[in-house]
């Protein structure tokens, strides 16, 4: 049984006030997330991710198709208490001090009383925020704020968690510390399904991602099969004292350091690259293949659609 | 009652208290000592009249901007702040966060006039010096006040349901305003003909009747309230305002929050 499946899930807006237009934020979506996994799900700003996400919390209402958690629909209040979410830039009740929050919490998703003090001072110490545990949220920084966001996403323990943005407003330190917290979630047997739009975080910790590009999914599976579609490049080196001009016409982008020459070029013009060398007498060091990132995938999946615009950050 | 809705009852009480809306009581207090104090000088043998008069419509408007005020951003404000998120993607059902939020302003406003009615009895004993056995039907007339209360919070609820706050707060005043005339409007309809006592009988039930909640100058002059008026207000208000109420969770349930 998938944690977490979204059959033709989709959602429009009606906007406007007067004759209300359609607003499609999230095209039929289909997706299989399995227990204990850790999925990213990329988009720039407006894909429909957090859309997505609501749709999965039970926030707003499916247009057409279904969502089910651990094989019951969202709706279902059973389901409502095996998930923790953190929705993107969380905005809490400030007049509450980040103890109060998590026990008000804690109540609302049925953590037993004689329990709910421990495990509040243990989610407090788990995101860092222990001295400020009497704090109002009202004094806390943003990134204090996001800190307790994710106490409070899996203060009950959820098998499933969802989060929108973790790393947002987080320092580099926050963002390791938020990165170990996913994979201790991971370790624990706990499904994440998380958005983020810096990929290097869905690639240092995502078994699978979706990209979603205005609302329609783009691709879905392990970084390692979305990367093996971007075209291939390869890096050769070579002793020179200069980059031959033939090279850079086949797209070689060159380095030059002392008399090693490093050019990267697309996998297609290999050949011709090798024949250059030849014709010049250059001799070859090395030949490797660059291993793509996620980054050029995506880029490459959504650039046609954004060239006259730039893709989103 | 369910312990989910009583948690968001008890967080919207302490909302309202760490938001300093207790503070009323300060011009509350201010306003009934100087009104006593004036009294008291003035000395024509009308002072427990004007002191119940004017403390028992100060604890109705204090109450009622309460109401309309926190009454509109009950639900509103957790949407636009997006404080919903995390409690509605937690095994509360919208329905009870609904009551929920009702019963922690109605909690609020308990508190608050209960505040009140002491200064009312304080300033009563300041200028008679003595309690009569007709004052005790002033606690009849708080009630009824409370009653009032439960109205007006429903209404400002289902209002900002699907309406925007300030919309909501206009609507709910001038309900107030036309339901503390909804005798007169009654006696307007049935000495009206055709289509105007139609539409103004129309009007007259379907606004709830304040006008037979409010005992403020029967209880000055000291007379009593009957048991079959605490009784017939008491299922009223409780049946006007789980109306309201009903028609906000309705309107709610269906609700995408943006």
């Amino acid at each position: 049984m998938p944690a977490i499946e979204t059959i033709n899930l989709a959602k429009t807006y009606a906007v406007g006030f007067w004759r209300r237009k359609p607003r499609t934020a999230l095209l039929p979506l289909n997706l299989q997330i399995e227990e204990g996994e850790i999925f990213g799900f990329l988009g720039p700003n407006g894909a429909g991710k957090t859309t997505t996400l609501k749709l999965l919390t039970g926030i707003v209402f499916p247009s057409s198709g279904t969502a089910r958690i651990l094989g019951k629909e969202v709706d279902d209040p059973g389901v409502k208490a095996q998930i923790g979410f953190l929705p993107e830039q969380p905005y809490f009740y400030d007049y509450l001090t980040a103890k109060e929050l998590l026990e008000y919490y804690g109540q609302l998703s049925g953590v037993p009383a004689k329990d709910l003090s421990s495990r509040v001072n243990e989610m407090l110490s788990r995101v860092g925020l222990s001295d400020a545990a009497r704090t109002q949220l009202r004094k806390f920084s943003k990134g204090m704020l996001q800190r307790v966001g994710l106490a409070q996403a899996i203060l009950h323990d959820p098998k499933v968690v969802f989060l929108d943005e973790p790393m947002s407003g987080l320092d580099p330190i926050g963002r390791r510390e938020v990165r170990e917290l996913i994979q201790q979630l991971k370790q624990e047997g706990k499904t994440v399904f998380f958005s983020t739009h810096i990929l290097s975080d869905a690639e240092a910790l995502c078994d699978r991602v979706a990209v979603i590009h205005k609302g329609e999914l783009r691709g879905v599976g392990a970084v390692a099969e979305l990367t093996a579609q971007v075209h291939g490049k390869v890096e050769i080196t070579f002793n020179a004292s200069a980059a031959p001009a033939a090279l850079r016409q086949l797209g070689a982008d060159m380095h030059i350091n002392g008399n090693i020459v490093s050019a990267v070029l697309p996998e297609e013009n290999q050949e011709a690259a090798l024949e250059v060398l030849k014709r010049e007498r250059l001799r070859l060091t090395s030949l490797t293949p660059v291993r793509s990132s996620l980054e050029e995938y995506y880029v490459q999946n959504l650039q046609p659609a954004e060239k006259s615009m730039g893709v989103g950050a | 009652m369910n312990s989910r809705i009583a948690n968001v009852a008890f967080n919207t009480f302490r909302e309202a208290v760490r938001d300093r809306v207790l503070y009323n009581l300060i011009a509350f207090a201010l306003l009934l000592s100087a009104a006593a104090i004036l009294v008291g000088q003035i000395s024509i043998d009308i002072e427990r009249l004007v002191v119940v008069n004017l403390g028992l419509t100060a604890v109705t408007l204090f109450g009622v901007v309460i109401a309309i005020f926190i009454g509109i951003g009950l639900v509103s404000k957790e949407i636009e702040k997006r404080t919903l998120y995390t409690v509605l993607s937690r095994p509360v059902r919208r329905w009870e966060f609904v009551v929920g939020k009702f019963l922690g302003l109605t909690g609020t406003l308990l508190v608050n006039t209960f505040f009140m009615a002491i200064g009312v009895f304080l300033a009563l004993l300041y200028v008679s010096r003595h309690f009569e056995r007709g004052d005790f039907s002033i606690t009849a007339a708080l009630y009824f006040i409370i009653l009032q209360f439960l109205i007006v919070c429903s209404l400002a609820l289902l209002f900002s349901s699907f309406s925007s706050p300030l919309l909501s707060a206009v609507f709910t005043f001038a309900l107030f305003v036309i339901g503390s005339l909804a005798e007169d409007l009654r006696g307007f309809a049935a000495a009206a003909k055709g289509i105007t006592a139609m539409l103004a009988g129309t009007v007259a039930y379907l606004v709830p009747n304040f006008s037979a909640m409010n005992v403020v100058n029967q209880v000055a002059h000291g007379e009593p309230v009957s048991g079959q008026l605490i009784l017939c207000n008491t299922v009223y208000a409780l049946l006007y305002s789980a109306m309201a109420i009903s028609g906000a969770v309705l309107i709610f349930q269906r609700r995408n929050l943006k």
